[in-house]
């Protein structure tokens, strides 16, 4: 057991786990952020997407050991900074808007990929965003309002 | 350990929770024993002390091998001899279909909780909660009050979990009967592909006689299901693939035929469509092949036969309201451009073919990587349960204005991605003249809500959204009665503080002047159908035969439509999943064992993948229903298959006849023809 440090959306976060625990597992469990979802534990469904130093990866495929230092961002983390200003992230609103989101165990990780990629300076193109979104898997939607949700947001930004 | 009977309660009592010590094993992901430890380290451990000891069966795989038939079911109608002699063409075909996963995102999972009365409290995703609480009651021997089931939130469900959470729900309840604590069993990816049901695969054979103008004179079918080891919904999801075999179009003389078997797979179960999509895939294609060797357009074909009011189906139903199969072709093949695009690819493919010859073991011959492809297909999708279904379950929702005047809904219909806990409340308002965040809708737990139901069949704003509305329409006439000249809003809170809770429960009553017999298997099968049609575009790398679907037009007629953004979606997502069937998804099997059963090697498609896809939307409305509504969720289901391999055909000349339409069953079909 080693104690790792880092800051989960802004607040400074330790656990003494496991230097190969999965970032996914000390966010559900250890911390009780358990906005961030599993759906195949092999880094295909993208599911639990969460952002890592400004970059998209998949919690079930990050050692905690290579957390140590580092800032993550989760969906949580996006409802906090709106919170401040009373409201959702601007993502959240379209997704609401746009029926973006069916039974929603993809949207956590869809949003934080979304999220990365309009950061990053992302633009409203179709074919950029089914780019930065096409590691997250959805079943339901067929993907059409994800992508209008989030060029929505590209378009206003 | 079992206190009642080894059995998961369904349709026939043929599977067991656990294999019984000496018992059969039947397929290779069935429970022998069932383990439970604090953590995952010692479960593992744990897992390593066990020895099985086993001595091997002869396995059957092949269906049409199988001598145990779960189903069968024989239609006919007119003179099929007569129709065959009538005929100036007669075309023959077989198609086939594997299965497919459902692969909601969120695997299943259930946590059982012992409750101090001896009984169990189930917290779990599910489409079912009352299936769940008829499971525990029989095998755990439990009363009504003693058994009781909750949904929680459900990462999608798409039919795989209408009945498998029973197993899961049982399998965790007896652990924490034992140790007497509660136990959460939640499925990893891996084990839920390689577990849960899948949609059957399925063997479906034409033999088709049209006259020379197009119109179908006889149509013999039949049908084979591969039910995988136990029989769980086959009979249902047969019927329902019998019953929609011929297509949406009207033929004097036909024989429906369809069984299914079992085979030593795990057991195969609902997915979305129920059976209507294999048989419809296989008809669809059926009738695009005949109009290629007609010469007749697909669109023309298809106008000459779909069925037209007061028209009659195999089955002797007389359709006598809410036919829109017209419509929906007419305005798919119009907001497609359909023929005119059809024109140029047919000039582009004459261009590259040139003599007319395709070299053997490569597509291209000239310059042009690409072909462009257009396909269109019609589909009918029967609505709500087939046959007496509803009528037997009598299913009861509810509406409640409770004593401190809040409005509620109550049902045990689920939420799993498609909208009930938004439009429930949205029906339940408009009719009372609320606003819609004015009413609550119940959780669906068994302590609380009525049985409504299943959450399955696309039944769900057609039936159970039906008797919310009657339901509502009581309750406000009730209300209104106590208090003379106030409209309902006005009057609902202080009617509650006066005269305390109103609950009006509702029970199903059958649809006027719809009947069907199961013994002669005649009859109206449905209420009503819906009705679908697509067009699309694909483009086809001629060096390489992969396929990349580019756009769908998607119309669909739903009766009426209670929430357009959420029809839509449905629309949009159920599209999807008939092209992953069409294209890229399928389950290789060894020795029943599914190989690829986790998600790096079971694909589905991804934003990059998926096709542009425009909805339309079109209400030709039911009257039986308070509303219309005829639901949505199947029918996209039905129709976006069998117009990707008409767009493939379209491009390349060559009809596949399995799905999945993969690169290598299209260049085989290539090199078949080139040596042909």
């Amino acid at each position: 057991m080693t104690a790792y440090r880092f800051l989960v959306n802004g607040v400074p976060a330790e656990v003494e786990v496991p230097g190969m625990r999965r970032l996914l597992d000390v966010l559900r469990e250890d911390l009780g952020l358990t906005g961030t979802k599993e759906g195949c534990g092999e880094g295909e469904c993208g599911a639990c997407s969460v952002i890592l130093d400004g970059q998209v990866v998949d919690a079930c495929l990050v050692p905690i050991c290579q957390v140590e230092g580092r800032i993550v961002r989760t969906v949580e983390g996006l409802s906090l900074a709106a919170r401040e200003r009373g409201a959702l992230d601007t993502l959240q609103e379209a997704f609401l808007e746009h029926g973006a989101a069916q039974c929603g165990i993809c949207t956590p990780g869809m949003l934080m990929a979304a999220r990365a990629y309009l950061d990053a300076g992302g633009d409203g193109d179709e074919d950029h965003i089914r780019e930065a979104i096409a590691g997250n898997l959805c079943r339901c939607t067929g993907y059409t309002k994800i992508v209008d949700a989030i060029a929505a947001v590209a378009h206003v930004d | 350990d079992i206190p009642g009977d080894n059995v998961v309660s369904l349709i026939k009592d043929d599977q067991p929770l656990l294999v019984p010590v000496g018992g059969e094993i039947r397929h290779h992901a069935e429970a022998v024993a069932l383990l439970a430890a604090p953590d995952r380290e010692t479960l593992r451990e744990l897992k390593g002390r066990i020895r099985l000891v086993t001595e091997p069966l002869p396995p059957v795989f092949d269906p049409e091998q199988s001598d145990h038939v779960f189903a069968q079911y024989d239609v006919a109608r007119g003179d099929l001899d007569a129709g065959f002699a009538g005929a100036d063409l007669i075309l023959e075909g077989e198609y086939r279909v594997g299965h497919q996963e459902q692969l909601y995102i969120e695997n299943q999972a259930m946590i059982a909780v012992p409750g101090e009365d001896g009984g169990i409290v189930i917290h779990g995703s599910m489409q079912c909660p009352y299936y769940v609480h008829k499971a525990l009651k029989r095998a755990l021997r439990l009363s009504s009050v003693q058994a009781r089931v909750i949904q929680e939130e459900t990462g999608g469900g798409f039919g795989g979990k209408e009945e498998y959470p029973s197993m899961i729900a049982l399998h965790a309840s007896l652990l924490a009967l034992k140790a007497r604590r509660p136990v959460r069993m939640i499925y990893e990816r891996h084990e839920d592909i390689a577990a849960t049901t899948k949609r059957h695969p399925a063997i479906v054979r034409h033999r088709t006689g049209v006259t020379r103008d197009g119109r179908l004179v006889a149509q013999d079918i039949e049908v084979v299901m591969d039910g995988g080891a136990y029989c769980t919904l086959t009979p249902v999801v047969l019927s329902r693939g019998v019953l929609h075999a011929g297509g949406p179009y009207r033929c004097p003389n036909v024989r429906l035929r369809g069984r299914a078997t079992r085979t030593n797979t795990p057991p195969n179960g609902a997915f979305r469509g129920f059976g209507a999509p294999q048989t419809e895939f296989a008809a669809e294609t059926q009738l695009n092949r005949l109009a290629e060797a007609l010469n007749m357009s697909p669109a023309e074909i298809r106008r000459r036969n779909v069925y037209q009011l007061n028209d009659t189906t195999p089955t002797g139903q007389v359709l006598r309201e809410s036919v829109a199969g017209e419509e929906v072709l007419e305005q798919a093949v119009g907001a497609s451009l359909f023929e005119r695009v059809r024109q140029l690819t047919g000039r582009e493919a004459a261009e590259r073919h040139g003599s007319g010859t395709i070299p053997a073991g490569t597509l291209r011959t000239g310059d042009r990587r690409f072909a462009n492809g257009i396909g269109l297909a019609l589909a009918w999708h029967g609505a709500g349960f087939t046959g007496s279904g509803e009528v037997l379950l009598k299913s009861v929702a509810s509406v409640e204005l409770t004593a401190d005047g809040r409005i509620r809904v109550l049902t045990a219909s689920t939420e799993m991605g498609q909208g009930t806990k938004t439009v429930f409340p949205q029906m339940v308002a408009s009719e009372l003249g609320v606003p819609a965040d004015w009413v609550e809708y119940a959780p669906q737990d068994t302590a609380e809500v009525p049985d409504s139901g299943p959450t399955v069949a696309s039944r769900t704003v057609m039936v159970v959204g039906g008797l919310t509305i009657q339901a509502a329409r009581r309750l406000k006439a009730e209300v209104e009665a106590r208090n003379p000249g106030v409209p309902f809003h006005e009057a609902f809170r202080d009617d509650a503080r006066i005269h305390g809770p109103t609950r009006i429960d509702q029970q199903f009553e059958p649809y006027p002047g719809v009947g069907f017999d199961d013994t002669t298997y005649t009859g109206d099968a449905y209420p009503a159908f819906g009705w679908a049609a697509a067009v699309v575009s694909v483009e086809v790398d001629l060096d390489t035969a992969e396929v990349s679907v580019r756009d769908v037009i998607a119309v669909d007629d739903v009766g009426v439509v209670i929430h357009p953004i959420l029809c839509e979606g449905q629309v949009e997502g159920g599209t999807l999943q008939a092209v992953g069937y069409a294209t890229i998804e399928e389950i290789k099997l060894r020795d029943g064992r599914y190989l690829n059963d986790r998600l790096a090697t079971y694909l589905i498609p991804t934003a990059l993948d998926a096709p542009h896809i425009r909805s339309i939307l079109v209400e030709a409305p039911y009257s039986g229903a308070p509303h219309g509504a005829k639901g949505v969720g199947e029918l996209p289901m039905d129709v976006a298959a069998p117009a990707v391999v008409a767009a493939i055909h379209d491009a390349t000349g060559v009809w596949i006849h399995e799905l999945p339409a993969t690169p290598e069953r299209i260049l085989a079909a290539l090199q078949r023809a080139s040596a042909a």
